[in-house]
């Protein structure tokens, strides 16, 4: 069991007791020691990585490549495996820049129609660019990807399988492993969006077998600005850099240049080297309090919000209704009642939800078939205390536009 | 510091003016003025708020320059239904030049409550709709 009331005192946000925060697959609440190691950095060391010969230039070089093993380590990956983007959607442009490029005319991406606009818009255009054909895994009426035509839709021609391991949607979280097994079959990459999932629980790159994995920093208690692109040592060998510039480089002339050694060929610039180690340190907390802790007490909570909106009259709830492969997001509209005004209303009395089309404009339209929806999102600080308040205060939404 | 004062909203009853303001929101949300389309208009357009997707289409029939009739449809949350609903009873008997020189401050006054940034969005979203209108129709003056 967790000591919620203790974690609670490590966000500094939360010591405004009012604040009941329900939009965490949006971004996460930051704890202090994340702040802190930020503010260090400016304060006791602000200075360039990978160029300066003097101490605090050492000490920042020092810090930031840590930041990128904790990241190898927290997903069973190398070093070299690990770039750092400004977050989930730099690190799926970056690939559908990058993996297009030696596509021809007529080959295939397969997606899902599950997926955050991150992970169909770059892929999208990319297509209509080099007339590549996109394809959709169908998503069922219980929420879940359906596979009876995955046979089908993985064949010769598909060059490339996209899919998030975690709806921001739906909670539904995918069979990644299966899926890697028949795209490889046929000699297909697989990347995954993994924004959702990591915050949640224990995500293994080998385990899953993935090629690529993207994932954003701020969603996992770390800052803005940061995320991570993961891929396999001998993939990024081959790929070609997405950006040109300083630090990326490893000889240059006039006419032409060479590249760094992997993770830097595809880092160019000056990194983001305080949100970069802050990372680093939301890694540490997360791992403090034990990814497996995480998984629990969120599971439980779903399962209470599932059966606490449950009762609540004139209520739908989108996304499967059982706990299994469902993560800490659920989806709702209260009947003839517009999000935004769900979301004003409980608004003042300090609670957070999300109201919209959530990124997933495709999904929310076509399988919805609403324009937008009412969405919760949990994480390890949240309580059945806060699920108690929340299903208290819709009633009075109810009350102001029914 | 609570929450509730970051982003000020409909339902913040504050004071008793607000509170007038909001039953006036909640009645044009409930009951829109001039809802509908006019098969027989000058000016058509419609928009997304990128927001939630929400959309909103007004249509303008002028005479001589001067709006004989205004209508709106689509779907929204109470502020963008109950602004378009405003919109469209302000706009009849305005000069074409009045329409063109409508401005934000006027929709957010006569919605009359504080706005947050992303609501918003939601509160002009019809006179975004119906400025581009103007732009697309090329009505001109005479």
């Amino acid at each position: 069991m967790l000591n919620i009331e203790k974690i609670k005192n490590d966000f500094p946000i939360l010591k405004d007791k009012s604040l009941i925060y329900l939009d965490n697959s949006s971004t996460s609440l930051t704890p202090r020691s994340v702040i802190n190691a930020m503010t260090e950095y400016y304060e006791a060391y602000n200075s360039n990585v990978h160029r300066g010969i003097y101490s605090i230039s050492q000490k920042a070089t020092e810090e930031y490549e840590k930041a990128h093993k904790k990241v190898a380590n927290f997903i069973g990956a190398d070093f070299e495996e690990i770039i750092f983007t400004k977050g989930a959607t730099e690190s799926l442009n970056l690939l559908a820049y990058t993996l297009t490029k030696s596509l021809n005319p007529g080959d295939e991406i397969l997606l899902t129609e599950m997926e955050h606009h991150s992970n169909l818009v770059p892929w999208q255009q990319l297509a209509k660019e080099k007339n590549l054909v996109l394809k959709f895994i169908p998503v069922n009426k219980q929420g879940r990807l359906d596979l009876s035509s995955l046979n089908e839709l993985i064949n010769e021609k598909t060059k490339i399988v996209s899919l998030t391991h975690m709806s921001n949607v739906l909670g539904t979280i995918n069979d990644v492993k299966a899926i890697a097994k028949i795209a490889h079959a046929k000699s297909a990459l697989l990347v995954v969006d993994a924004a959702q999932s990591i915050p949640h629980f224990e995500v293994n790159v080998k385990e899953l077998d993935c090629d690529f994995l993207a994932f954003s920093g701020h969603k996992m208690l770390g800052p803005t600005g940061i995320g991570v692109l993961y891929g396999k040592k001998e993939l990024l060998e081959n790929l070609d850099p997405f950006q040109f510039g300083g630090n990326m480089i490893s000889e240059v002339s006039l006419t032409d240049s060479s590249w760094n050694d992997l993770p830097w060929k595809f880092e160019a610039g000056t990194p983001n080297i305080a949100e970069g180690i802050g990372l680093g340190k939301a890694i540490d907390f997360l791992l403090d309090i034990g990814m497996k802790n995480i998984k629990e007490h969120v599971d439980q909570l779903v399962q209470y919000t599932l059966e606490s909106l449950g009762k609540v009259k004139n209520l739908e709830i989108y996304g499967p209704i059982n706990t299994e492969n469902r993560g800490g997001v659920i989806s709702f509209n209260l009947n003839g009642i517009h999000p935004h005004d769900v979301a004003s209303v409980l608004n003042n009395t300090g609670i957070a939800i999300r109201g919209g089309h959530l990124c997933a404009m495709p999904l929310i339209k076509n399988n919805l078939n609403v324009a937008s929806v009412c969405r919760i999102s949990l994480y390890f600080y949240n309580t059945q205390e806060d699920i108690d308040l929340l299903v208290s205060k819709l009633e009075k939404v109810k009350e102001v536009f029914l | 510091m609570s929450t509730m004062m970051i982003n000020p909203d409909i339902i913040s009853i504050n004071s008793e003016e607000e509170e007038i303001y909001r039953e006036n929101i909640l009645d044009h949300y409930k009951n829109p003025r001039n809802f509908g389309t006019l098969k027989n208009h000058t000016i058509k357009n419609s928009e997304n708020n990128p927001v939630c997707g929400d959309n909103i289409e007004i249509t303008i029939l002028l005479e001589n320059n001067i709006v004989k009739d205004a209508r709106f449809q689509g779907k929204g949350c109470a502020i963008s239904v109950a602004s378009a609903s405003m919109l469209t009873e302000k706009t009849k008997n305005l000069r074409l030049q009045q329409l063109k020189n409508l401005k934000e401050s006027e929709i957010l006054d006569m919605l009359g409550v504080p706005l947050g940034a992303v609501r918003r969005k939601c509160g002009l979203l019809s006179l975004r709709v119906l400025l581009k209108g103007l732009n697309k129709s090329e009505v001109q003056d005479e």
